[in-house]
C-alpha cells in the first residue's frame, strides 16, 4: 500500500511536468495552426542553458529559471514565430510539420556545438529536502512542479478567456485578416502565443530535467508525451490535456512500479508514452471532412519515358565513372547516397503526390534490413522479401489510422516509429538490447564497384516505377485526393484502401532500400534506424524536393554529405545542420522544394509543357471528365 | 471642405494582374456612398486598397487628408477606418461576446461596446455566450454591424452586405446605416442589390472594369445603371 501512494505521488509529479509541457503545445496549435515538433527541443536547450547559468556560472537557481523562462525562452519562440513560421501561414499542414522538423534538428544540433555531451547530473531544486506524506516521502522539488502545473493551468485559462489578447489569439486561427481590419496587431499576438509556448515549453525542460536526466534526446523526445496529453485533449482543450498528462504520469509510473522486471517488458515501460499515444489517437473523434478546401500546389514537370530512360541511364553511367575513379570507401559512400535515395523516393508518392507525412520511414528500412539479416540469404529474392515484409507491416500500420487525418496521422507514425523501436527492434526479435546483425551481400558482389553499380540501378529502376505510377490513374487519385479530400469522397473514390496501398507501397520501397542498405554496411544494429534519423531524412527529402525524383536523388546524396562534412570539419557539426533548418524556412513558399528551381532554371522554353498537378487533371484521369 | 476618403489614379492588383486601372472616387464627409458594378468589377479590390489590406502599386489615397498609401491594415482600423469585407465577417469560433471584445481594438471601452450592440441588437444579447458561428447569417451580418455601431468610426466600408440575407434582414441593415451616416460618420457601400443601396446613398459610383465610368446622385446612376452595366459585357 505505501509502495502504491508513492507511486501515485510520483505519476502525479511526472504527470504535472507533462502538463506544462502539453499545455504550451495546446496553445501554440490552437493559436497558429502550427503543430510545433521542435517543443521538447526548445525545452531541451532551455534546460541546458538553466545549467550553463547555475552550474557554470554560479548563478542562483530561482534567478536562472527567471532568466530563462521569463526571457530567453520566449525571445527564442518569438524569434522561431517571426522567422520561421511567420511565412506559413496557410501552407498545408504537412509542410509546417517539417519546417518545425528542421527547427528541431536546428535546436539538437546547436545543443551538440555548444554542450558537448559529458554527463552532467542535475540536482533537483532544494536538493532532496522534503516531506512526509503518510508513507510517502515528497520532495520539495515535487511541491514545485505541481504548483507550476496549477499556476500555468490558472494561468492559461484566465489569458485565453478572460483577456483581450487571448481572444485575439484563438481568433487569429479563425481569420487572421479580419483580425487586422478589428485593429489588432496579429504579428505581436502570434508572437505571443509563440513566446508563452516556448517558456511553458523551458519551465517544463527544466522542471523534468531531474526525472529524465540532462539528455538532449531524452528531453527533445519529451514533446511524444506532451503531444500524448494534447491529444486526449484533440489539441484544443486544456482541461482534458490536463487529464491526459496525470493520466500518462500515472500510467507510467504503476508500469515503473508493478510490470514483473523482466527484459521483454523493460521495452514496453519506455514505450509507455508512445503507447498511450497512439490509444489517445485512435480513441479520439475526428472532425469530419471540409468541403470546398482544395490546397492545390503546382507539381513539378513529369518527364516523358523517354527522357526518364535517358536520365536514368546518364546516372548509371556517371556511377559507373564515378566507381572507377574513386578509392573503395567512397564509393561505399556514394552507395549510400543512392540507397537513401531510394528511402526518399518512398517518400515522393506518400509524402509528395499523397500529402501524408510519415515521420517514422527509417523504420521500415530497418524492417528491410531486419528481415534481409534474419533471412541470411544473399539471392536477390531476399530484397524482395524485405520490401514484401515492410510492405506488410506498412499496410498493417495504415490500418488503424485509416481514419486519422493529417496531422493526427502523421503523429500515429511518429508513435509507430517509437514502439517499433523499443518493442520490436530492441528485443530479440530484431537486434537484442544494444545488438547488432550482420547481413549478407548480394550473391557475388563482393567488390565495392559492382554494390555501387546495383544501388545506382536500384535507384534508377524504382525511379523509374514512381514516376509511372505519377503518371497511372492511380497517382492521379492521389494527387486529387491530397488538393481535395472532400471533393473525392463525394465522388465516391474510395480513399481508405487507396491509402492503405499507398502506406504500403511506399513502406515497401523503403525496405527494399533496407535491404540494400544491411548488405552494404554489413552490420546493422537498431540504433541505426531510429527516430531521430528519420527526422532529418525527412527534412532533407522535402528541402530537396519530395515531389519528384530528381528531389529524391539530390536529397539522397546530401543526406550522404551531411555526416561526410559534419566529420571533416567538426566545428561545423551544428552548423550543418544549422543550415537544413534554415533551409526548411524556404519551404513555405515552395512545396517542391529546391529541385524545382534547379527545373526553373531550365524551363523557360518549355512552358507548354508545364502541367499544374491540380484538381481538374487528376479528375479527368479518374474518368469524370471525359 | 475636403472629401474625407479621395482616391486619385489609384491603381492595383494581384501579382501581375493589374485589376483596378487608375479609379478617382471621392466620398464626401458624412456622405454615404454606393459603390456599384457588375461582377469582378474590382469592387472588393477598391475596399481591400483603402482598408490596407493589398497597397495601390500607383497613384494616391487620402483618409481624413492624410496619405495612406502603404499603411497597414490595424494601423487604419486602430485610426477610425472600419471595414466590413465580403462574407460573415465574425470569428466563428469565438462567442458573440468575445467577438465584440475584440471591437475594443478600435478604441472603445467593452462595457460601451456590449451596452452599444446589445441595444440595438437585442438578439446578440440573448445569443452572448453563443459561438458566433452557430448564429444565422442575418445575425452574423448584425454582429459584424455592431462593431461599426460601437466603436464610432470616421469612415465605414462595407461590402456586399447584403449577400445571401432575407430582404427584410437586409432592410434592417440598411437602417443602421443610415443611422450611423446620420451620426457623422462617412460609408462607402459596395452592393449588387443597387436597389437597397440606392434607397440609404446620397451619392453612388459605378466601376466597370477597374475604372469609375459614373458618378452622381442616385437617382441619375439608378436611371443610367442598366447602359452602363451594358457597356461592360463587350
Ligand atoms: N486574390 C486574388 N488573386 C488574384 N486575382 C484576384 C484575387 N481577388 C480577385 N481577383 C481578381 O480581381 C478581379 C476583381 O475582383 P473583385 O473581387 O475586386 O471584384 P468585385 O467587383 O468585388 O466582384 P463581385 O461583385 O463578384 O464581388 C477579378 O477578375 C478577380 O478574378
Ligand atoms: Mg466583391
Amino acid at each position: 500500500m505505501s509502495g502504491f501512494i508513492a507511486f501515485t505521488v510520483l505519476g502525479l509529479v511526472t504527470g504535472a511536468g507533462y502538463a506544462v509541457a502539453a499545455s504550451g503545445l495546446v496553445l501554440t496549435y490552437s493559436t497558429s495552426r502550427v503543430f510545433n515538433v521542435a517543443h521538447g527541443a526548445i525545452g531541451m536547450v532551455m534546460a541546458f542553458l538553466c545549467w550553463e547559468l547555475t552550474v557554470q556560472r554560479g548563478l542562483p537557481a530561482w534567478l536562472a529559471v527567471l532568466l530563462v523562462v521569463g526571457v530567453a525562452a520566449p525571445l527564442l519562440g518569438a524569434l522561431a514565430e517571426r522567422v520561421m513560421m511567420r511565412h506559413l501561414a496557410g501552407a498545408p499542414e504537412g509542410t509546417t510539420l517539417v519546417v518545425t522538423v528542421g527547427l528541431l534538428i536546428m535546436l539538437i544540433g546547436a545543443a551538440q556545438a555548444v554542450w558537448p555531451a559529458t554527463a552532467r547530473p542535475v540536482e533537483p531544486f532544494f536538493g532532496q529536502r522534503g516531506f512526509r506524506i503518510g508513507t510517502a516521502f515528497v520532495t520539495y522539488h515535487d511541491l514545485v512542479m505541481v504548483a507550476a502545473a496549477l499556476v500555468v493551468a490558472a494561468g492559461l485559462y484566465g489569458l485565453l478567456t478572460r483577456t483581450r489578447i487571448g481572444a485575439a489569439m484563438r481568433a487569429s486561427v479563425d481569420n487572421r485578416d479580419l483580425l487586422r481590419l478589428y485593429g489588432a496587431r496579429t504579428s505581436l499576438v502570434s508572437a505571443l502565443s509563440w513566446a508563452i509556448g516556448a517558456a511553458l515549453a523551458a519551465l517544463a525542460g527544466i522542471l523534468l530535467t531531474p526525472v529524465v536526466g540532462l539528455s538532449y534526446f531524452d528531453l527533445a523526445l519529451l514533446v511524444i508525451s506532451a503531444y500524448a496529453a494534447a491529444v486526449v485533449g484533440r489539441l484544443r482543450s486544456l482541461p482534458l490535456t490536463f487529464v491526459g498528462a496525470l493520466l500518462l504520469g500515472l500510467a507510467q509510473s504503476y508500469a515503473v512500479g508493478y510490470l514483473p522486471p523482466t527484459e521483454a517488458l523493460s521495452g514496453l515501460r519506455a514505450a509507455i508514452p508512445a503507447l498511450f499515444l497512439f490509444a489517445a489517437l485512435l480513441l479520439s473523434p475526428q472532425a469530419t471532412l471540409r468541403v470546398g478546401q482544395i490546397k492545390g500546389v503546382a507539381g513539378v514537370p513529369v518527364p516523358t519515358t523517354r527522357r526518364a530512360l535517358v536520365a536514368g541511364a546518364v546516372l548509371v553511367g556517371a556511377a559507373a565513372a564515378a566507381s572507377f575513379a574513386l578509392p573503395a570507401a567512397q564509393n561505399d559512400q556514394l552507395a549510400l547516397g543512392f540507397v537513401y535515395g531510394i528511402v526518399m523516393l518512398s517518400l515522393v508518392p506518400l509524402t509528395g503526390y499523397g500529402g501524408f507525412v510519415s515521420l517514422t520511414q527509417l523504420t521500415f528500412v530497418g524492417i528491410g534490413a531486419v528481415t534481409v539479416a534474419r533471412l541470411g540469404t544473399a539471392s536477390p529474392l531476399g530484397l524482395l522479401a524485405a520490401a514484401a515484409v515492410a510492405a506488410l507491416v506498412g499496410a498493417l500500420v495504415a490500418l488503424p489510422a485509416l481514419r486519422l487525418r493529417g496531422l493526427y496521422l502523421a503523429l500515429s507514425t511518429l508513435a509507430f516509429g517509437l514502439l517499433m523501436d523499443k518493442l520490436v527492434f530492441q528485443s530479440s526479435l530484431a537486434f537484442g538490447f544494444n545488438g547488432s546483425l550482420s547481413v549478407p551481400r548480394l550473391a557475388g558482389l563482393r567488390g565495392e564497384r559492382a554494390y555501387l553499380l546495383v544501388c545506382a540501378a536500384a535507384f534508377v529502376v524504382v525511379g523509374l516505377g514512381v514516376l509511372a505510377l505519377r503518371r497511372s490513374r492511380y497517382g492521379r487519385i492521389l494527387l486529387a485526393m491530397r488538393d481535395s479530400p472532400a471533393g473525392c469522397a463525394t465522388l465516391g473514390l474510395n480513399m481508405r484502401w487507396t491509402r492503405v496501398r499507398l502506406f504500403a507501397l511506399s513502406a515497401g520501397i523503403a525496405g527494399f532500400a533496407g535491404g540494400l542498405l544491411g548488405g552494404l554496411r554489413q552490420t546493422v544494429a537498431a540504433t541505426d534506424f531510429q527516430l531521430m534519423g528519420s527526422l532529418p531524412l525527412l527534412l532533407l527529402a522535402v528541402v530537396a524536393g519530395v515531389t519528384s525524383v530528381s528531389g529524391a536523388a539530390l536529397g539522397g546524396m546530401a543526406l550522404m554529405l551531411l555526416p561526410v562534412l559534419a566529420s571533416a570539419f567538426p566545428a561545423l557539426g551544428g552548423l550543418v545542420y544549422l543550415c537544413v533548418g534554415v533551409a526548411s524556412v524556404g519551404l513555405g513558399r515552395d512545396p517542391n522544394g529546391v529541385v524545382s528551381h534547379l527545373f526553373k532554371l531550365g524551363r523557360w522554353r518549355e512552358r507548354d509543357r508545364w502541367r499544374p498537378a491540380g484538381l481538374a487533371p487528376a479528375l479527368r484521369g479518374a474518368g469524370v471528365h471525359r | 471642405m475636403r472629401p474625407i476618403l479621395e482616391l486619385v489614379g489609384v491603381t492595383a492588383g494581384y501579382g501581375r494582374i493589374e485589376v483596378l486601372h487608375g479609379v478617382d472616387l471621392a466620398l464626401p464627409r458624412g456622405a454615404v456612398m454606393a459603390l456599384l458594378g457588375p461582377n469582378g468589377a474590382g469592387k472588393t479590390t477598391l475596399l481591400r486598397v483603402v482598408s490596407g489590406q493589398i497597397r495601390a502599386t500607383g497613384g494616391h489615397v487620402h483618409l481624413g487628408g492624410a496619405h495612406v498609401n502603404g499603411a497597414s491594415a490595424d494601423a487604419l482600423a486602430r485610426a477610425g477606418l472600419c471595414t466590413i469585407p465580403e462574407g460573415r465577417s465574425v470569428f466563428p469560433n469565438l462567442t458573440v461576446r468575445d467577438n465584440l471584445r475584440l471591437a475594443t481594438y478600435a478604441g472603445a471601452r467593452a462595457a460601451d461596446v456590449y451596452g452599444t450592440a446589445f441595444d440595438r441588437f437585442p438578439r446578440l444579447a440573448e445569443r452572448a455566450h453563443q459561438l458566433a458561428g452557430s448564429l444565422s447569417g442575418g445575425e452574423q451580418q448584425m454582429l459584424a454591424m455592431a462593431r461599426a455601431l460601437a466603436t464610432d468610426p470616421a469612415v465605414l466600408l462595407v461590402d456586399e452586405l447584403s449577400m445571401g440575407l432575407a430582404p427584410l434582414v437586409v432592410r434592417e441593415l440598411y437602417e443602421v446605416v443610415a443611422g450611423l451616416a446620420a451620426d457623422g460618420v462617412s460609408v462607402l457601400v459596395v452592393e449588387q442589390f443597387a436597389d437597397a443601396a440606392l434607397a440609404v446613398a446620397d451619392r453612388a459610383a459605378v466601376l466597370v472594369h477597374g475604372r469609375v465610368v459614373a458618378t452622381g446622385g442616385p437617382d441619375e446612376i439608378s436611371d443610367e445603371l442598366a447602359n452602363l452595366y451594358l457597356g461592360s459585357v463587350t
